[in-house]
């Protein structure tokens, strides 16, 4: 065997069924270790917690590409192989089947009676020509939707053969090139996507350009020009919580993202509604709301009284209720920077152990608790640092546990000193003018976040599925079969009708359907069935 | 009224269980009293049965002609086994069964009134309805192939899981989060569900199958009553058409779901957990049929994907909610 030769084998091997068969069980397999160890994909923190917990085993995980399954060296062989074994096989069976469509349906087998279904019924001489029997069957098979084609005009025995069906193997092939598509569809149209996230406070706006995003996700083949300009402000966030059943008292029934959009830099907005379950679809891309939470506005003023620090800060929900962490950092403090860790409690509640806690989501009895440090906040090492965390390292804790002032606690249109005379630090009411002071369920603002993506290549992977299920259908229900009906004429006049079937591809009703087809075909030429 | 409806519901449940209970006593002694029968019945008749309950049997209609007259007599064989024994205790089973399952029906039906959703929508409500459509189908299924025998096994399974779905899982009545406002929830769930009872009965008759041909092939006597029911060949034909309907919903589910997650989560692919192991249950199934079609797969090996596939599922519903993270978390626990 030479090198073509090897490659045939290989090649023959490859397009095998058992082969295909294989891949298919082995991929089935290989997606499982990425159900049980985090993904980055799908859960970035689950995995550096996972580093954290397990320091000897993760990397070993992460050098075998455990952490990225799916998008692994070894997942994508397996696909790839599976997928190039599947065009080595519809391809040749797309060109089959070309061939099959156009061609009539095979000579009448000279044995019947060893095919499925087999029924013969025996006429007496002078009932029926076998010409008008074969006219008569013919006629009934072309209803029923049969390709038809005579056999024995031209003397020998008379007899029909049919084929129906030849739409279960164009199912079949749909299905397949389906699949195809599907995955072309993911692989190349989804590099000209991206995603991107945005938080947004209540009264803020957002305009489309990269530098808005807090976090970034282009596509293989993302070109900056396809971010449509367009800004979009959020009005309002309107959460509801439940209120009346015990059972589920706090728990979020609807969230609302009132927002109006401005696009190609007209002034004049469109008001829209988000929601989760309903995005919004502005200038080619999607905008999703994903999770919202609270956004205090804090003023710090520095030793000499300058305003060093005003701004909504928003904080992460740690719980159910709300209770928020947020990290707010003044660079501009005088004589030293200043940098705060808080929580935040809607509706401030002691637990019975004495700790703080929130115990409903919506804003009854808001209070933010700060430990500040003041030092270096390290911003200019140039080291990028989120902004949802401190680096406490160069910096010393003046009021909070470890220091001697305990943290502070605020409450809406509250201000206090800063221990040492380094400032005062304010938590603004931001409560339309005219509200009651007792009334603070408007004192803080909220924030929505935001998922903005573009997927030309949806579109593309919906369809493509949907035919897939088509594909599907077509070949799983239709039945292809070939029947045939025969006349045997005897040297009595009288006349055998034989009927048989075979079945192409899974068949279950073929005999039935032969039987069905010989019962008509009698009451058609008039021979009438005892009861 | 809403702790009316609620408490209904879960006395139409219990009661429903204790009926459920009933039928499979009932059930499990038809298959003893199946295999008393078998024992009392010379082999080669029982094998002639099962010979002709082979859907694939080769079978010719008699035809006669009767004196004077175009008369034709076409003797329609039958496709499917008929019942050559009258199996009392199968039929007050089953109509135990059919009891059972209306009074259970009630209770699903009293639990989405009481919260004004589809009650699908936590584990407990989950294996309620899931149970429901499970017997549903396995009762609709009877007008079209008599697959009674699988009577023990259904209601067995079904008992078990309403069972740990009431008393492990049970959620008190919840609006529905943000989240699952949508009518995705009522068309991908009841798919899933639909999908997951023909996997069902397809494991059921595949485990027979399974059987069946260890009887057949080892000459011992095996489980009796097994003589009483269609041969390995014509299970594994019934398993294949259970099934690929199964398939065709599951392959449903897939697409709603990916439709779905573009809407609620911003992405229509993102392998999370659940997500993983729909495909991972796709992938088993569509390496069933394809074992249907390749040398050397038919008959155990693909009975045994079967089984494989629809213990995947059981293992999506109950290990992966439970204790794998996800998006999906809305067991209600
Ligand atoms: C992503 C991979 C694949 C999937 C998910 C898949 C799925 C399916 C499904 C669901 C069917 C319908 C079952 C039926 O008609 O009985 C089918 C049929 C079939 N597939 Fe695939 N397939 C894949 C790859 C392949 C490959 C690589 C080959 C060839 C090497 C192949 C060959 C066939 C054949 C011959 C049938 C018809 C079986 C029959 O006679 O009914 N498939 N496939």
């Amino acid at each position: 065997m030479g090198f073509v030769g090897y490659l045939r084998f290989f090649w023959r091997q490859l397009t095998s069924m058992r082969t295909a068969l294989f891949l298919l069980l082995l991929l089935a397999i290989a997606a499982v270790p990425g159900s049980l160890v985090p993904q980055r994909s799908s859960d970035p923190n689950g995995v550096l917690q996972y580093f954290t917990n397990n320091p000897t085993l993760a990397p070993v995980l992460d050098s075998v590409q455990g952490f990225d399954v799916y998008s692994s060296a070894w997942f994508s062989a397996i696909y790839l192989l599976l997928f190039v074994s599947l065009i080595g096989c519809v391809v040749p069976r797309t060109l089959h089947h070309w061939r099959a469509l156009r061609s009539k349906p095979p000579k009448t087998p000279a044995r019947l009676e060893r095919l499925e279904g087999f029924t013969s019924v025996d006429v007496a001489a002078g009932d029926v020509t076998a010409t008008a029997a074969i006219e008569s069957a013919r006629g009934i098979l072309k209803k029923s939707g049969y390709r038809v084609r005579l056999f024995g005009a031209d003397g020998g025995q008379l007899s029909v053969s049919a084929e129906r069906g030849y739409l279960r193997e164009t199912g079949n092939l749909v299905f397949h090139f389906s699949l195809i598509g599907v995955l072309i569809s993911v692989g190349i149209g989804g590099g000209f996507g991206y995603s991107g996230q945005k938080v947004i406070v209540e009264g803020d706006s957002f305009a489309n350009v990269l530098l808005s995003y807090e976090s970034f996700l282009p596509g293989r083949f993302f070109d900056e020009s396809v971010l449509q300009p367009y800004r979009l402000s959020l009005d309002k966030f309107t959460p509801t919580y439940e209120q009346d059943n015990p059972a589920a008292m706090g728990q979020p029934i609807d969230y609302e993202a009132d927002v109006t959009t401005y696009e190609n830099g007209s002034d004049v907005g469109t008001p829209a509604v988000i929601k989760v379950n309903d995005p919004l679809r502005v200038a080619g891309s999607d905008v999703y709301l994903l999770g919202n939470g609270y956004a205090p506005v804090i003023t710090v003023r520095d030793g000499q009284g300058n305003v060093a620090f005003s701004d909504a800060v928003a904080f992460l929900p740690q719980d159910a209720n709300l209770m928020s962490l947020g990290v707010i950092k003044v660079p501009d403090a005088l004589p030293e920077q200043i940098g705060m860790i808080g929580f935040f409690y809607p509706s401030l509640a002691e637990s019975a152990d004495g700790q703080l806690v929130s115990n409903f989501p919506d804003l009854i009895n808001p209070t933010l608790s700060l430990r500040v440090f003041t030092g270096d906040l390290g911003l200019d090492a140039g080291i990028p640092r989120s902004v949802y965390s401190l680096a406490t390292d160069n910096m010393t804790e003046v009021a909070g546990r470890t220091a001697n002032t305990p943290a502070i606690e605020l409450v809406p249109g509250q201000t206090v000193d800063l221990p040492g005379g380094i400032g005062t630090v304010t938590f603004e009411n931001r409560s339309p003018a005219g509200t009651p002071a007792s009334d603070l369920s408007q004192s803080v603002p909220r924030f929505a976040s935001l998922d903005i993506h573009r997927d030309p290549s949806q579109g593309w992977v919906l369809v493509f599925a949907l035919l897939v299920l088509a594909g599907l259908m077509t070949s799983l229900f239709i039945p292809r079969r070939r029947v045939w009906v025969k006349a045997v004429e005897k040297e009595d006049g009288s006349l055998r009708l034989e009927y048989a079937g075979l079945a192409r591809g899974e068949d279950p009703v073929l005999e039935k359907a032969v039987h069905e087809i010989a019962e008509r075909h009698s009451q058609q030429l008039g021979l009438k069935l005892l009861p | 009224m809403t702790d009316f409806f609620v408490s209904s519901s879960l006395i139409a449940i219990w009661s429903a269980m204790s009926v459920y209970t009933l039928a499979f006593i009932m059930f499990t002694l038809d298959l003893a009293k199946r295999s008393a029968s078998a024992q009392a019945l010379p082999t080669s008749a029982a094998d002639a049965r099962s010979a002709a309950a082979s859907v694939s049997g080769t079978s010719r209609a008699a035809a006669s002609r009767a004196e004077g007259g175009d008369t034709i007599v076409l003797d329609k064989p039958p496709v499917v086994a008929k019942p050559v024994y009258r199996y009392k205790f199968e039929r007050i089973a089953f109509a135990l069964t059919v009891v059972a399952w209306v009074v259970h029906v009630a209770g699903v039906v009293l639990r989405g009134l009481a919260q004004g959703h589809v009650p699908w929508s936590n584990m407990f409500e989950f294996s309620l309805t899931a149970t429901a459509i499970i017997v549903g189908v396995f009762i609709g299924v009877q007008f079209w192939q008599n697959l009674k025998f699988l009577g023990a096994y259904i209601t067995g399974f079904s008992l078990i899981a309403l069972g740990v779905g009431t008393v492990n899982f049970y959620t008190d009545v919840r609006p529905l989060p943000p989240a699952l406002q949508s009518a995705w929830l009522v068309i991908h769930v009841f798919v899933a569900v639909l999908g997951t009872s023909f996997f069902a009965l397809g494991a059921g008759l595949s485990i027979t199958q399974l059987l069946q041909a260890r009887r057949a092939s080892s000459k011992a006597a095996g489980l009796k009553f097994l003589q009483t029911l269609p041969g390995a060949d014509a299970l594994e034909n019934l398993a294949y058409r259970v099934i690929v309907v199964g398939f065709v919903f599951w392959t449903f589910t897939l697409i709603a779901g990916a439709v779905w997650a573009e809407r609620a989560w911003g992405r229509y692919w993102g392998w999370d957990t659940k997500e993983v192991w729909t495909f991972i249950i796709w992938t088993i199934f569509a390496g069933y049929l394809h074992a249907r079609a390749t040398r050397g797969w038919r008959g155990g090996r693909s009975a045994w994907l079967a089984i494989v596939g629809f213990g995947a599922v059981l293992f999506n519903f109950t290990i992966v909610n439970l204790f794998f993270k996800g998006l999906h978390a809305y067991s209600g626990l």
